[in-house]
């Protein structure tokens, strides 16, 4: 109970972060023809703010479901990195039907907070975690399908830059203290920017431009400066 | 949208997102061993979030410079360790302001 409390407050303002960012996912469902139901749908089952940006525009254009599958399977693909990383610090409460249920709701937000917690983590954490998340996800979609036209355009163009924001606040505390995560960071946006802005480049995909930066920074990171060797399972599981 | 074409295109959305995620978490139940895949794996996440901040950031609000003004509130508000909640709330205000005057 203590875990699943701690979980849940740690999921707090990511819940509020999501808030804001369905909010604006709901408005452009519902503006680009969506009823209010099918934009709550999609947010219950997918969880993702990229993959259903994406996906909300293939449907508006009729695109093919083969289209669908490859376009989501490349912007998601880096959960599968994500969800094989979490493999790593999950602990034994974490059985089968846990890993089920709980991979449903590893978004990048989850993922990194959970990755940042000392020593292992189990499913009473990671409920309490995602809990508050999944439900501002869908709330906040509700909310902007329903009342997103009442407001002037220029909220909701702000409200844009929210999960930017959220995402500059989960790395910039590592990127601070670490000189290893600061030189993956900056060798990654560096990677990120030129592959958008390099007209040759142009054609690659945002899911594939993330994927191709992350693996080479990433690599780089692990090659040039690897972890410590692995510190003792016992002290690991004290500590947490 | 007609529910039997929505149904369809959300039964393919979801399917594809969430076996993305539930197969390396159900499958992988030992540790890696390798020192470079766990130290990769390590600096996953920080590198996929840096790689879709930027430069998407600066045309997240349909304007460049409310965008840059947000996003410089958000690179000091991070840098000094405010909640997800106080950079994302302070990043969306100020570039709501800044785009007023625009």
């Amino acid at each position: 109970m203590k875990q699943y409390l701690k979980g849940l407050r740690h999921g707090v303002p990511i819940a509020v972060g999501y808030l804001s960012v369905s909010f604006a996912f709901g408005i452009q469902a519902t503006s680009s023809g969506l009823t209010s139901i099918q934009a709550i749908l999609i947010s219950l089952f997918n969880v993702t703010s990229a993959g259903q940006l994406a996906g909300l525009q293939l449907m508006v254009s009729s695109a093919g479901l083969i289209e669908m599958m490859l376009t989501q399977l490349t912007i998601n693909l880096r959960y599968a990195l994500m969800s094989l990383s979490l493999s790593q610090k999950l602990d034994k409460t974490m059985t089968l039907p846990h890993r089920l249920l709980l991979s449903f709701c590893n978004t990048d937000e989850v993922f990194v907070v959970a990755s940042q917690q000392p020593g292992k983590v189990g499913r009473a954490y990671l409920y309490g975690l995602t809990n508050g998340p999944f439900l501002g996800w869908v709330l906040g979609t509700g909310l902007g399908a329903l009342a997103g036209g009442l407001l002037p355009e220029s909220v909701t163009a702000a409200l844009g830059i929210a999960i930017y924001g959220m995402f500059v606040a989960i790395i910039l505390p590592p990127f601070r203290r670490s000189r290893d995560v600061r030189i993956v960071i900056i060798i990654s946006v560096a990677l990120s920017c030129l592959i958008s802005l390099l007209p040759l480049l142009s054609f690659i995909s945002t899911g594939f431009r993330i994927i191709i930066c992350a693996v080479i920074a990433s690599a780089l990171g692990a090659w040039l400066m690897p972890l410590p060797d692995e510190p003792n399972e016992d002290e690991e599981v004290l500590e947490a | 949208m007609s529910w039997p074409i929505f149904l369809k295109y959300l039964l393919v959305m979801a399917g594809v997102t969430y076996l993305i995620r539930m197969i390396p978490l159900a499958a992988v139940r030992g540790k890696v061993k390798s020192r470079f895949f766990r130290s990769f794996l390590y600096y996953v996440p920080y590198a996929v979030l840096g790689a879709m901040t930027f430069p998407d950031v600066f045309a997240s609000t349909g304007n460049l410079i409310s965008a840059i003004a947000g996003t410089a509130v958000a690179l000091v508000l991070g840098w000094f360790e405010k909640s997800l909640l106080t950079v994302a709330a302070s990043a969306c205000a100020v570039a709501y302001v800044v785009g007023l005057f625009l």
